[in-house]
């Protein structure tokens, strides 16, 4: 018990004397906010752009492409393969009866970002009507459907954001053909809002295209029996060369190159931050362990034992290191949380837009680091503390 | 120089601060080196660029393919000395997508138009001659293991042959490679012959993905490139020629501002850095006012005692700025293998010391000149009295 009051009082005299010593608990609260803020900024890149290419795609949709392609842009499907697939048994269909699949081709056009004259490619896709269907987490924001037969479109919400004149009412150009911008989307912010749509026929004859790039379908049964079921009937008919995937699992592999190289760039940088924060914090709290040598002394003389000095002093650099987690934490929330980016995605060869994402495991996982560092750079000092022996302490008097 | 034993003892008075400072600063200038060169590396296609080099793709999006038969057009346009033309293969191998870029070629005008890249003669002329042929860059080779020689099995994604098989095969016969190690991230591909290629494939034949012009003048770039263009107006395939640098940094700006991203987290590392480091010097000049007052009582005037002090933050910011990029270099063969070569060799270029120095400087600047001035102002006596 007496032990504890110990632990209690040094605590207490510890924190209580901390606004002398403010100028160096800024320091480390600064140092290590500084490191936390970028730590979550760069995780919460990786988590956004992650988010975007998880949440695309449903267990129960497939995207058929031409055998041996692994993304749509190699892809190529005559039409004769293309009406083969809707009839085909484990398509679902809707209340009248029609299949829900749809054709669809993608081109890419160049368009400049806001602010910038250099072009992007941004993925334009031509979709069929049961696309809709298909798809009916897409909803038209702002503005209406295209109308089938006509040069309208229809944008994501997050190419709008990104790319430069995509408003509705806007008119755009590309090869001979200009396009009347009519309605924004949202898919849950997925891929496909960086992505503008027009009808499939229409964008075919503009862009002079014979064929599409792939197939996107719903199945009757989405479970794995049904999707095995699907692929087997695709696999076993001479009449396809088709290859077919779980919408999921496409959407996950066209962004691992890409969340790879985030998550590595966001992990080194934070773990050498944290090493340098850490020799920084060692350096703060050596400094302030010294400049209450005496009072520490004296303590001991009195009776106070190692161990509540010890705890004191961890107290004091968790305590300076949490709240340099949490200011951190918040910086990165105020400035980055919801900030959108695009970037080329190497495997699509297309720009995909996605925001930043601070989420609540981001940031306890930032707190986390900053009482890393404050034990790190805590711990060693208290000991020394500790350990000083009282006569040269006081000596220094 | 009888000045360094006085120097290197008021850095090292306390062994510990020092080296912990030193070493926070020598992470952040590790960090610094690392990022510069992601930097470097995204955008060294701008640095390797060749001035009298032209791009031409399809104008509206440059991955529309373009007829081969443009190339005698081009040829003839007054002011290009050469041609070259390339394609996407779309290569996958050992089942993993765009493992590596296949281009299809005209192995002598390719050859010819990069000249960068080195191969001997003799596989040269086999890569001429072999219509199955092909040349890879001397990473990928060892990457792979692959031995001069060997048939290729790549797989494209896009093209199938003439008997729909996706599955394509071609001879090693030379090995690329480059001096210069900004342009030997460019060797990280394989050439192949496109006379076979193009008649083997199915679909799309008679066409290239882009031309590859030499100009005489790289002053007159512009009016070649207008003149290029001129040729295709109003044809079905039109074209957007510009130089090789401006389609480098274009390149670079569809992957996004990298630029801007590594500054501001480089800026958030050094301001850091700025904090814990001035804090410490404040602290020691604090700490050694009495000392300093004894050396200006034995006759050091103000100035070289502010020179002392300052030089103290300089020593300290260049020895943690060498070592931090030493231990960067050191890291980059670890770094470079553990991206399995899907990434370009990132090394810390001579800039790279340029500009590190340069911030090293003005940090210790930034550091050194208020403890500095205060060294300077110190009355003697109040400091003895320990006022």
């Amino acid at each position: 018990m007496r032990w504890l009051n110990q632990i209690a009082a040094l605590t207490f005299i510890t924190l209580w004397t901390i606004p002398q010593r403010l100028g160096t608990s800024l320091v480390i609260v600064i140092g290590i906010a500084g490191v936390v803020g970028v730590l979550v900024s760069v995780l919460a890149m990786s988590e956004g752009f992650r988010h975007t290419l998880a949440s695309t795609g449903r267990q129960d949709r497939v995207i058929l492409l031409r055998a041996g392609s692994d993304a749509e842009l190699a892809s190529g499907l005559e039409r004769d393969q293309v009406t083969l697939v809707a009839p085909l048994s484990g398509v679902a269909r809707d209340l009248r009866g029609h299949p829900l699949a749809s054709a669809e081709l993608m081109v890419m056009v160049d368009l400049p970002r806001k602010g910038q004259t250099e072009p992007n490619n941004v993925p334009f896709r031509g979709v069929q009507p049961a696309a809709f269907a298909i798809r009916d987490e897409l909803k038209v924001v702002s503005g209406r459907r295209f109308e089938r037969g006509v040069r309208e479109v229809i944008v994501g919400r997050k190419a709008a954001e990104q790319f430069a004149g995509l408003n509705v009412g806007a008119t755009i150009g590309f090869r001979d053909s200009d396009w009347t911008v009519v309605g924004i989307f949202e898919t849950g912010g997925d891929v496909h809002e960086s992505e503008i749509w027009a009808d499939a026929e229409t964008t075919m004859s503009a862009f002079r295209r014979s064929i599409y790039q792939s197939v996107t379908a719903r199945l009757a049964d989405g479970s794995d029996a049904g999707f095995t079921a699907f692929k087997d009937v695709v696999s076993r008919d001479p009449r396809f060369s088709l290859s077919v995937f779980r919408e999921p699992e496409y959407y996950a592999k066209q962004a691992k190159v890409l969340s790879d190289l985030i998550n590595m760039l966001g992990y080194t940088v934070a773990a050498f931050m944290a090493i340098g924060a850490m020799f920084g914090a060692l350096n703060c709290m050596y400094s302030a362990i010294a400049s209450r040598q005496v009072e520490i002394a004296t303590l001991r003389a009195i009776g106070f034992g190692g161990t509540p000095v010890v705890v004191s002093v961890m107290t004091e650099a968790l305590l300076l290191a949490l709240l340099g987690g949490a200011v951190g934490g918040a910086l990165a929330y105020l400035y980055c949380d919801g900030a959108s980016l695009s970037t080329l995605n190497f495997n699509t060869f297309s720009q995909v837009a996605f925001d930043f994402r601070v989420t609540s495991s981001l940031l306890v996982q930032g707190l986390l680091w900053a009482l890393i560092i404050g034990t790190a750079g805590g711990l060693l000092p208290a000991i020394q503390a500790a350990r000083l022996p009282v006569t040269v302490a006081l000596r220094t008097l | 120089m009888r000045y360094v034993p006085l120097l290197w003892a008021g850095l090292f008075r306390k062994k510990t601060r020092t080296i912990l400072t030193l070493l926070s600063v020598c992470v952040a200038f590790l960090l610094f080196g690392l990022l510069h060169a992601v930097k470097a590396a995204f955008e060294s296609g701008a640095d390797s660029a060749d001035a009298k080099r032209l791009l031409t793709t399809a104008r509206y999006a440059i991955i529309e393919p373009l007829p081969l038969s443009y190339l005698h057009r081009i040829e003839q346009v007054p002011g290009v000395v050469g041609v070259a033309h390339a394609d996407w293969f779309g290569a996958k191998y050992q089942n993993e997508s765009n493992a590596f870029p296949v281009l299809a070629v005209d192995p002598r005008r390719y050859l010819d138009m990069y000249p960068e890249l080195r191969i001997a003669h003799g596989q040269r002329d086999a890569f001429i001659t072999t219509r199955t042929g092909a040349v890879a860059g001397r990473r990928l080779v060892e990457r792979f293991g692959w031995r001069l020689g060997q048939k290729l099995p790549i797989s494209s994604e896009i093209y199938p042959r003439a008997d729909g098989s996706m599955h394509w095969e071609f001879d090693l016969v030379g090995i690329l490679d480059a001096d210069d190690p900004t342009v030997r991230r460019n060797t990280d591909l394989v050439l192949i012959n496109v006379a076979y290629f193009d008649e083997a494939r199915q679909s799309n034949k008679g066409r290239t993905g882009w031309y590859i012009e030499r100009i005489a003048d790289p002053a007159q770039a512009q009016a070649i490139a207008v003149a290029i263009d001129a040729l295709f107006t109003n044809s079905p395939d039109e074209t957007k020629t510009q130089p090789e640098k401006e389609f480098a940094i274009g390149f670079a700006k569809q992957v996004g501002d990298i630029g801007a991203l590594v500054l501001r987290i480089l800026a958030a590392v050094f301001f850091t850095i700025l904090l814990l480091t001035g804090n410490t010097m404040a602290q020691s000049i604090r700490e050694r006012v009495p000392e300093l007052a004894i050396l200006k009582t034995i006759g050091f005037s103000d100035g070289k005692v502010t020179v002392l002090v300052l030089a103290e933050a300089v020593v300290l910011l260049l020895l943690g700025c060498g070592l931090g990029l030493l231990a960067a270099t050191s890291l980059m063969p670890a770094m470079n293998s553990a991206t399995g070569g899907r990434f370009p060799t990132l090394f810390v270029h001579g800039r790279t010391w340029l500009v590190a120095m340069s911030i090293a400087v003005v940090l210790a600047l930034a550091i050194g000149l208020p403890p500095a001035l205060r060294a300077r102002r110190l009355k003697i006596i109040e400091a003895l009295a320990g006022r």
